[in-house]
């Protein structure tokens, strides 16, 4: 440890921020990039859907059902007619989107309540994560379920809010952990010496130390609850017909005669889910060791 | 329980009675058994200009003084009298408009800095909370403080991480003192860097102190960086002060028997400097559960009987040198 006013700190360092560090680190890790890549050309191909097929996913022509591949239909059509391909695409989209927008919906809750918990400790903290228990306790599936039996209308946003109100506690817990682990450090301390608002210390202070292990438990999470819409849709809880999405293009192939004779209307779909929830998985491992500490001093 | 070094002036910040007392809670019910005296009545002045050395072993409350003092922990009781003003039950709202005046130097100058943010951020977030300045007094203010610890000015745009353990301090240092306080507590400033470095960083901190005027309050376990730094000396033992004196007077002639052992202990070069080694025996006792009468009594070559019976209070016994300690009582 050198100190002289002169002195250079490490030449290669110079004028990295934290933030250019871990994007390098990332960086490192190849089969997050290729997840990226792979997660990348999916968004666009969901987003450009309309530039790359003319045709509508949720009307058929039931004078042209279970079509094998044609220069029309490059994957066929389904049951009622509708074109496998245009369903795939616009079927991502209502995936990616249930997925992220279930995340965000969680993040949020998981976001005002652990760090309200873990920065104030005492009862607020016992209350909400009481609370939290109560909701990791309800099973899953068997909430939704009902949710949905009674429902007249299962929406997109009605299901979101399913999944993301099932999910919170696990973000609250990990964002008050950080919170607790962070709170004897000096720098909080320091921060209140200047008489800095609570509100200022959660957002200056607390969370951007705490943002690596947000970051990376929501992105794994997308990924499982891409897997819950799929599921659920595919025993037909999920998003209902004739909206497609990965899902329930697999119900469609249920039947015998479409797993035998057309493999093209139901491969797509389950490979969109596969390398989906794939490169999440890897880009979330990838942002995990980029953000660990230990993988670099610091 | 006073002690008047300059009697003529009003003293900066005026401490009375203060007690730190952390709850021990056992139990699903969270039953207190009992507390932790941290800081176990003590009262002191420090006047505008000086710095006050605060010594003692770990754990004998020296930092919990010091967070009190600055309301970071709530004191138990007692009052806490800063520039004339009653602090001790302010709320945080309220306190906000003290905390530009007093300021704190952390002991680590690894965690005592957020790693996100850059010197820049670092050092101009105090301006941000405390003042109304524009963007472009705020960078001047910064600018200038940063000059004057010793950092370059491109050093603004780099992260902590890029820095070493002095040059942190530095940073710290910028931070505390960018709003100009008068009042700064500096908790084991320079304990964590080497000594060669605790050299440059207490010149800085010197330098700083004459030019804007600065009252510090140094804690540190090291006696001879209190030595170099300090106007009056504290000796604070179990949470309670023991003997406090000026400086010259405290190192050559030390009344209480603890301080005594303090010094003796300070390793010196020079063969006719040395003096006999007065050898504590046993462990600091647990301030959960303190001796009674004289907190020092267990580990006290003079114990006699008065000792388990009475705790000795502050006494003057020489101009502006006072000591807790029954052997001084005629």
């Amino acid at each position: 440890m050198v100190v002289n006013n002169t002195e250079k700190s490490d030449l290669k360092t110079v004028n990295k921020t934290p933030f250019q560090l871990t994007l390098k680190r990332f960086m490192k890790n190849k089969l997050a990039v290729a997840g990226v890549i792979t997660l990348s050309l999916i968004i666009l191909a969901v987003i450009l859907a309309p530039l790359l097929t003319e045709h509508d996913p949720t009307k058929g022509d039931l004078m042209l059902i279970e079509q094998g591949p044609s220069s029309e239909h490059i994957l066929g059509t389904d049951g009622s007619g509708r074109d496998n391909f245009a369903r795939l695409l616009y079927g991502g989209r209502i995936s990616l989107i249930v997925g992220f927008a279930a995340t965000l919906f969680s993040l949020a809750i998981g976001l005002v309540t652990g760090s309200i918990a873990g920065y104030y400790g005492g009862r607020i903290d016992s209350l909400i994560m009481r609370v939290a228990d109560l909701f990791l306790a309800l099973p899953f599936f068997v909430l939704a379920l009902t949710i949905i039996a009674i429902l007249d209308e299962v929406t997109i946003s009605v299901f979101v809010t399913i999944i993301a109100i099932t999910t919170w506690p696990s973000l609250t817990r990990i964002i008050r952990g950080s919170f607790l682990s962070l709170r004897e450090q000096e720098f909080i301390l320091s921060a209140k010496s200047l008489g800095a608002s609570d509100f200022r210390i959660i957002t200056k202070h607390f969370l951007p130390n705490a943002i690596g292990p947000i970051i990376v438990n929501a992105t794994l999470m997308m990924a499982t609850m891409i897997i819950v819409e799929s599921g659920m849709s595919f025993i037909g809880m999920g998003i209902p017909q004739p909206t497609p999405t990965w899902g329930n293009m697999l119900s469609e192939a249920q039947n015998i005669r479409v797993l035998r004779d057309h493999p093209e209307a139901w491969i797509p779909p389950g490979l969109g889910i596969l390398l989906t929830v794939l490169s999440i998985n890897f880009i979330g491992d990838g942002l995990r060791d980029a953000f660990d500490p230990k993988s670099n001093r610091r | 329980m006073k002690q008047q070094v300059q009697p003529q002036n009003e003293p900066l910040f005026n401490v009375k009675n203060i007690k730190v007392y952390f709850p021990i809670k056992k139990g699903v019910l969270k039953k207190t058994v009992g507390h932790v005296k941290a800081v176990d009545d003590i009262s002191l002045e420090i006047f505008k200009g000086e710095t006050l050395g605060i010594v003692g072993e770990s754990g004998s409350g020296k930092s919990t003084l010091g967070r009190a003092m600055l309301r970071l922990l709530a004191p138990t009781s007692g009052q806490l009298i800063f520039k004339g003003k009653h602090i001790t039950d302010l709320k945080q709202r309220q306190i906000k408009a003290h905390r530009k005046d007093m300021q704190m130097i952390f002991q680590d100058p690894f965690s005592s800095l957020n790693m996100k943010m850059s010197v820049l951020e670092l050092v101009e977030e105090p301006l941000l909370i405390q003042t109304n300045f524009s963007k472009a007094e705020r960078k001047e203010k910064v600018r200038d403080i940063v000059q004057k610890v010793g950092l370059r000015y491109e050093d603004l745009q780099k992260y902590p991480h890029e820095f070493s353990g002095g040059q942190r301090q530095r940073i710290s240092i910028a931070r505390a003192l960018v709003m100009e306080p008068e009042f700064v507590v500096c908790d084991e400033a320079v304990s964590a860097l080497d000594v060669s470095i605790q050299a440059q960083v207490l010149n800085i901190m010197k330098n700083l102190q004459e030019e804007l005027g600065l009252t510090y309050m140094f804690i540190s376990h090291d006696l001879s960086v209190v030595n170099h730094m300090s106007d009056r000396v504290a000796v604070m033992y179990l949470g309670q002060i023991m003997e406090i004196a000026r400086t010259e007077d405290l190192y050559e002639q030390a009344l209480h028997p603890y301080t005594k052992a303090l010094l003796s202990s300070v390793p010196v070069m020079d063969e006719e400097d040395k003096v006999e080694k007065i050898k504590l025996t046993g462990d600091l006792p647990s301030p959960a559960n303190p001796p009674s009468g004289c907190p020092f009594r267990t580990r006290c070559p003079f114990v006699h009987e008065r000792c388990s019976e009475e705790r000795p209070q502050l006494k003057e016994r020489n101009d502006g040198q006072y000591v807790a300690c029954h052997l001084y009582d005629a």
